[in-house]
C-alpha cells in the first residue's frame, strides 16, 4: 500500500485539522466527537441540514458545508458510518430554530445510526426530519436486499435542499423538496481499478487489467457484473440506458447530468464519458439543461466513474443555480 | 451455581481479546462480501469497553452491560454499532440491579439483547447475519435451561448451536447489509457478524465452566 498518509488511525482527524486550516472562513471544526459545521453556525430561523458517513468520499461531505449546502457533516472513519453521538451533537450544534433535516445515504449502518440520533435528538427538543437517498440503479430486487444504495444523487441532494433552506422554506417543504430530487434522480457507477482502505492495507477486490466492474458503489464493495473492458462509448451506453429506462426519462425532458470520478480518474477521460453521455441523451430526445463533472462522490483512489441524471423543472434548476459557497462546491457567491 | 459480576467482566474482557486476536480474520471475511471493516471497526470498539470497564466494575451487571452498549454505539460506527450496541443496551435493561447471574437471568439478557438486534436491524433468520447465528444459540440455551442443564453445559451446548449457525450462513445468499448488493455472489462465503457473534457465546462458554 503507497499512501500519503502518516497512520491508518490518524488519517481522519489529519484530514480534519487539514481542512481547519484551510478553510477557516467557511468552516469550523470540532473534534471528539468529530463533526464539521459552517462558520456562521446556527443560522437563525433557517432550516439546518447535517448529513455524514463514512470519510474516503471527500469533497462529501464535509466539502460540502456552507452557504447553500449543509450545515454540518459528519465524517465516521473511513467508509464506515459516523456514530449518533457525532450526529446528535451536530444536529444540536446547527439548529437554528426552524428544525434540522438529516440526509442519509441508503446503506444498513447509516440507516441505523441516524435513526438513533434522530431519537436522541427529538428527546432533547429538536425538530428532526430525515430523508434517505437511493438512486443506484445498479441494485435490483429491492425487496430482497437492503435496497437501493444512495450515491451520485446525494450531492444533488445537499445542493438543492440547502438552496432551499437558504431561501427559508419551512422543514417539510424542504424536505419534500429533497424527496423530489431524490424521486427523480438515478446513477449508476462502474470500476476500472479497486481502492485500499487504509486499515485494510490491500485492495478491497482484485481486478484484472483487461477487466471492469459494473455497478459497483462507492464503498469498494464489487458490483454486480464483472466484464471485459469495452470502449467508452459502449459502456456509457450500457449505464445510461440502464438510468434512462429505469426512471424512466422521455424525450423532451431537460435533465441536469451529473458525470462524477470516483477519486482516480482524471478528468480528461471524464469528458470523455460526458460526451458520449451527451450524445446518447440527445439520441434519446433528452435535453441536458445542466451539468455537473468532476470527482464529488468518490471512493478513496478508484478510477472509474459514475453517471447521474436528474429531471429538471423550473424551481430545482433556479435552485441548482443559487449561489453556494462550500470548499467543495462554490458559485454565484 | 452462579456468574458474579466479576466474572461477567472476565467475559467482556475475553470477548475483546478474542475480537483483537481475529480483527484481521474478521475484516478479511468482510471484504469477502461487504467493505472490509468489522474486524478494525469491532476492535476499536472493544478496546474503548475496556478502557470504560474499570468505571463499573463496582456496579451491577446491568450497568455495566449498559455502558458496554454505550461504548459501542459511540465508537463502533457502521451497522454494527448500532446492532451490538442495542444489544448490550438491551442486556443491560433486562439485567437491571443484579449482582451476579443465574442461568435463568441469562437466558433472559440473551433473548433481550436478541430482541434489540431484531428491533434494531430488522433481519430475519435466513438473511445471513449475526442473527442466523444468535438464533440456533438463544435456543440451545433455552432448551438446556429447560432441560435443568447446569451453566457450563448450557454454555457449552449454545456456543455449538452459534457455531453451526455461523457456519451455516455460508451457502446463503444475503439479503440484508452491504453484501446483499452482491446478490448470488454473496453465496460462499462466511457472514462476518455471525463470526463475531459467535466469539460472544464461545467466549461467555470459555470463561464461565
Amino acid at each position: 500500500m503507497k499512501k500519503l498518509i502518516n497512520k491508518p488511525e490518524d488519517v481522519v482527524v489529519e484530514e480534519l485539522h487539514g481542512i481547519e486550516a484551510a478553510h477557516p472562513d467557511l468552516v469550523k471544526v470540532h473534534y471528539e466527537p468529530n463533526y464539521i459545521v459552517r462558520a456562521d453556525a446556527p443560522v437563525k430561523g433557517k432550516v439546518a441540514l447535517v448529513s455524514g458517513g463514512g470519510s474516503g468520499h471527500e469533497p462529501m461531505h464535509g466539502g460540502f458545508v456552507g452557504l447553500g449546502m449543509l450545515d454540518a457533516a459528519c465524517p465516521g472513519a473511513v467508509f464506515t458510518s459516523p456514530t449518533p453521538d457525532q450526529m446528535l451533537e451536530a444536529t444540536k450544534a446547527v439548529n437554528g430554530g426552524a428544525g434540522v433535516l438529516h440526509i442519509v445515504k441508503n446503506y444498513t449502518g447509516d440507516i441505523m445510526n441516524f435513526e438513533m440520533a434522530a431519537d436522541l435528538a427529538r428527546g432533547d427538543g429538536v425538530e428532526v426530519e430525515s430523508v434517505v437517498t437511493n438512486d443506484d440503479v445498479a441494485v435490483k430486487d429491492s425487496l430482497y436486499t437492503a435496497g437501493r444504495r444512495g450515491v451520485g444523487i446525494t450531492v444533488i441532494v445537499e445542493k438543492i435542499a440547502g438552496a432551499a433552506a437558504e431561501r427559508k422554506h419551512s422543514l417539510k417543504e424542504v424536505a419534500d423538496i429533497a424527496r423530489q430530487v431524490n424521486d427523480n434522480g438515478r446513477s449508476m457507477g462502474m470500476a476500472l481499478t479497486s481502492c485500499t482502505v487504509p486499515h485494510a492495507g490491500k485492495p478491497t477486490f482484485e481486478l484484472g487489467d483487461d477487466e471492469m466492474e459494473i455497478g459497483i458503489g462507492i464503498h469498494g464493495e464489487p458490483g454486480r457484473t464483472r466484464m471485459k473492458l469495452k470502449t467508452v462509448h459502449e459502456i456509457v451506453e450500457m449505464m445510461a440506458s440502464a438510468i434512462v429506462d429505469d426512471l424512466p426519462y422521455k424525450s423532451g425532458d431537460q435533465v441536469l447530468a451529473f458525470v462524477n470520478g470516483m477519486g482516480g480518474t482524471p478528468l480528461i477521460e471524464l469528458y470523455v464519458v460526458y460526451n458520449e453521455l451527451h450524445n446518447f441523451l440527445k439520441g434519446r430526445g433528452i435535453k441536458i439543461a445542466r451539468n455537473l463533472i468532476g470527482s464529488y462522490i468518490t471512493s478513496l483512489e478508484m478510477a472509474g466513474c459514475s453517471i447521474t441524471l436528474l429531471e429538471l423543472d423550473d424551481q430545482l434548476q433556479a435552485l441548482w443555480d443559487a449561489p453556494v459557497k462550500t470548499p467543495g462546491m462554490r458559485w454565484g457567491a | 451455581m452462579t456468574i458474579s459480576r466479576d466474572a461477567v467482566l472476565d467475559w467482556l474482557k475475553a470477548f475483546a481479546a478474542t475480537i483483537n486476536e481475529n480483527a484481521a480474520y474478521l475484516t478479511q471475511l468482510d471484504s469477502d462480501i461487504g467493505d472490509g471493516d468489522h474486524g478494525a471497526n469491532m476492535n476499536r470498539g472493544m478496546q474503548a469497553v475496556l478502557t470504560a470497564l474499570p468505571g463499573v466494575a463496582d456496579k451491577d451487571v446491568g450497568s455495566i452491560f449498559k455502558t458496554v452498549g454505550m461504548k459501542l454505539v459511540s465508537t463502533v460506527g457502521g451497522a454494527s454499532g448500532p446492532l451490538y450496541g442495542t444489544m448490550f443496551m438491551q442486556m443491560g435493561n433486562a439485567t437491571a440491579g443484579k449482582m451476579e447471574l443465574t442461568l435463568d437471568d441469562w437466558v433472559a439478557a440473551v433473548q433481550a439483547g436478541y430482541d434489540g438486534v431484531i428491533m434494531r436491524g430488522k433481519a430475519q433468520p435466513g438473511d445471513k447475519t449475526m442473527v442466523d447465528a444468535l438464533t440456533p444459540g438463544l435456543a440451545a440455551l433455552k432448551g438446556q435451561r429447560d432441560n435443568g442443564a447446569a451453566i457450563p453445559e448450557a454454555l457449552n451446548a449454545a456456543a455449538a448451536a452459534t457455531r453451526q449457525g455461523m457456519e451455516a450462513t455460508i451457502p446463503l445468499v444475503a439479503r440484508k447489509g452491504r453484501a446483499s448488493y452482491l446478490g448470488e455472489r454473496s453465496a460462499n462465503h462466511q457472514d462476518p457478524g455471525a463470526t463475531s457473534s459467535y466469539y460472544l457465546m464461545k467466549t461467555a462458554a470459555e470463561t464461565w465452566k
